[in-house]
């Protein structure tokens, strides 16, 4: 499938919705998730998508994430025309263009940081990779998990498995980086500390997209996005943006008075 | 994804999950090791009975009365015992193609002498009977024609019957009584071992068929007329040889009407065996095989449990970039390498049963090379046949309800 992996001309949006439009219907009920949603998201931002619960966040995340296709409305990802793509097409554009990272983390349970890192790797049909046992294992490092490869999932706590989940999506460099509520079951202290890993690997130059419904997280991105009834009701840069590692050194400093007191 | 680490990711996950592979693979290794010990005896005594046939006597032909071919319709009662003396001397007179010829009266009778009385089979034969039955004596010798001739009252005793009178092996010479008769022993047979169906061929004694007539049965009919050829190429030139014989001898030439006995040679005699024992073969390996396909839809019924129970797992794979025939691939292979494994095993267990089985049983049992590659390669079909449903299941999934599953 040439089409997919074909990069368009440099300075092109990552990724562009104009007016999408997703109906769901369950018998004689629709629900209108989506009322004609335009998002342009260009390379290297960073963009927290808020909003109450309902107003259409994970909709909007699984169009962008090619796991659903909109009712009507087109979506181009990095070049490619979306719509109309097959399954398999679909699956192809996933796999070397997107990385997703869950609220529940989403591992493959008895099964190591390494395997699990390795597997997005194993779908890949392009042939990319060569070493793919040692691309996961940089991977791991790269989220600072180098020592714990060897672990599985059960053996790892909540912020250490969003971590070989962010590695698993970052391993394939994909375009964009899709993170829905990636710090839903953390606390906050991980929370912080996932989003330093975010922080960083976004100045690295990897593009990201987060839902999030804490204003505290949305803070550390470059541009919230506010939705509602499955529309974009607020599109703003952010002014007086996070920094997470920063907060991270002060929350430490924070504890360490706490135990002197 | 690339086949061999479609094969790696499924082998990991039959790995991961041992006791769920084992309870899967259970039925598949019951069917299989069923199968194998079923084939295993029907092939071994298949094989007993064609040794066994070989060893009633080399190129035998058997006369006996009444015909095979009557159309279903039933000859009176008197017909059948219509073999005489007078057949047999015939066929040894004029036959150019047998070498020899026995007649063969059969009754039952007491012995008594050595070291009690036994009950046993008596066959009054003639002086060829042991090259017809390709059968020797171990010790002493058999009558002679003379003693044929003069209905001398003399006896050869089977070796079941010498090793239970005589124990001490001085049998020949001695003297014993069958029915009211005194007759001296003149040898014993060597060891000849059990028929197809279990009789034990030592446990009979021969006399003279003059004496037989004379002092035992009291009647004059024969239970067969045994002859044998010097060569197996010219049984059936022989068969037609004694059937004309025969028909003259019983006034049946010229006229339409159907023979009144029957003339059978080894080959029919073990083609009727061994038909029966491969129908047997056949039967017990049918049975066998209802387990292997209840042991497949325990393979579908676990496989689609399993598909139930990892649907977050296949949305994790498509959302990564898994394609709908990945993971179809990735559950065939699953089922198909544990039904194979399975079969293996189940291979495995046959023929260590088997074997248990001949050792404690004394059956014979032999596992023929087909049916190892059968079973094997059934159970690989069981594995695609019974893993393909749950397997489209898997991967027709939506990724995102997938996911979403709890
Ligand atoms: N598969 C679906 N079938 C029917 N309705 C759905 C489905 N997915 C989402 N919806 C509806 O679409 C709307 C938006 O849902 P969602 O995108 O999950 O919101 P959010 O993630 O912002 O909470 C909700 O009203 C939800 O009930
Ligand atoms: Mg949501």
């Amino acid at each position: 499938m040439p089409a997919a992996t074909a990069r368009p001309a440099a300075g092109g949006p990552v990724i562009s919705l104009d007016k999408v439009v997703k109906r769901y219907t369950m018998g004689t009920n629709e629900v209108l998730a989506m009322r004609g949603v335009d998002l342009i998201v260009e390379p290297g931002e960073m963009v927290a998508i808020m909003g109450a619960s309902g107003s259409g966040k994970s909709t909007m995340m699984n169009i962008i994430g090619c796991l659903d296709t909109p009712t009507s409305g087109s979506y181009v990802l990095d070049g490619v025309p979306v719509n109309g793509l097959s399954r398999n097409q679909l699956a192809d554009l996933r796999n070397q263009k997107l990385g997703f990272v869950f609220q529940g983390f989403n591992l493959l349970p008895r099964t190591t940081a390494l395997d699990n890192v390795e597997l997005p790797m194993l779908y890949d049909r392009a042939g990319r990779w060569t070493d793919t046992r040692a691309t996961a294992a940089a991977a791991l490092t790269r989220v600072g998990l180098g020592a714990r490869m060897d672990h599985e999932p059960s053996e790892l706590s909540g912020g250490q498995q969003q971590r070989v989940a962010i590695a698993r999506a970052i391993v394939t460099q994909p375009t964009v980086l899709l993170a829905d509520e990636p710090t839903g079951n953390l606390d906050s202290h991980t929370t912080v500390d996932v989003m330093s890993l975010f922080q960083e690997l976004n100045e690295q130059g990897i593009t990201i997209i987060l839902v999030t419904h804490e204003p505290d997280v949305a803070q550390y991105a470059k541009r919230i996005v506010e939705m509602r009834d499955g529309r974009i009701i607020r599109d703003v840069p952010v002014a007086d943006r996070h920094n997470a590692k920063a907060d991270l050194a002060s929350m430490v400093s924070d504890d360490a008075l706490a135990v002197v007191a | 994804m690339k086949k061999i680490t479609l094969f790696k990711v499924a082998t990991q996950s039959i790995i991961k999950n041992k006791l769920r592979t084992m309870l899967t693979m259970l039925g598949i290794v019951i069917g299989v090791g069923a199968v194998i010990i079923m084939v295993a005896i029907g092939n071994g005594a298949q094989s007993q009975i064609e040794k066994q046939i070989g060893n009633l006597g080399t190129n035998m032909i058997v006369i006996t009365a009444g015909s095979t071919a009557q159309g279903g319709v039933s000859q009176g009662a008197g017909t059948f015992n219509r073999l005489t003396i007078a057949d047999a001397d015939k066929i040894k007179l004029n036959s150019t193609l047998l070498n020899a010829v026995s007649p063969v009266i059969v009754t039952r009778t007491q012995i008594i002498g050595g070291l009690g009385n036994w009950r046993t089979g008596v066959n009054g034969v003639s002086t060829d009977y042991l090259t017809i039955r390709n059968w020797g004596v171990s010790s002493g010798e058999l009558f002679s024609d003379d003693d044929v001739r003069s209905k001398k009252k003399v006896v050869v005793l089977g070796n079941t019957v010498a090793t239970n009178l005589f124990p001490d092996g001085n049998a020949v010479g001695a003297q014993v009584q069958l029915g009211r008769s005194p007759f001296t022993v003149v040898g014993v047979l060597s060891p000849k071992g059990q028929t197809a169906t279990g009789n034990d061929q030592d446990d009979v004694v021969l006399v003279p068929y003059t004496t037989a007539q004379d002092r035992l049965s009291g009647f004059s009919f024969l239970a067969q007329i045994l002859g044998s050829t010097s060569s197996t190429a010219v049984i059936p030139a022989a068969i037609e040889e004694v059937k004309l014989l025969m028909r003259d001898a019983h006034n049946l030439n010229g006229g339409n009407v159907p023979d009144d006995f029957t003339v059978r040679d080894q080959t029919a005699i073990a083609a009727a065996a061994t038909s029966t024992t491969s129908v047997m073969t056949g039967l017990l390996a049918a049975i066998a095989s209802i387990s292997l396909i209840v042991g497949g839809i325990g393979i579908m019924n676990i496989m689609l449990v399993s598909v139930t129970e990892r649907t977050r797992e296949i949305g994790i794979r498509m959302a990564i970039g898994a394609r709908g025939s990945d993971v179809l691939t990735q559950f065939l292979i699953e089922s198909i390498v544990m039904s194979v494994l399975g079969g293996v095993i189940g291979l495995l267990v046959g023929l260590g049963g088997a074997a248990i089985l001949g050792k404690f049983t004394g059956w014979a049992t032999a596992t023929p090379w087909s049916a190892v590659f059968i079973a094997v390669g059934f159970s690989a079909a069981v594995g695609v046949f019974f893993g393909y449903y749950p397997a489209r299941k898997a991967a027709s999934m939506n990724p995102i309800q997938a996911l979403r599953y709890e």
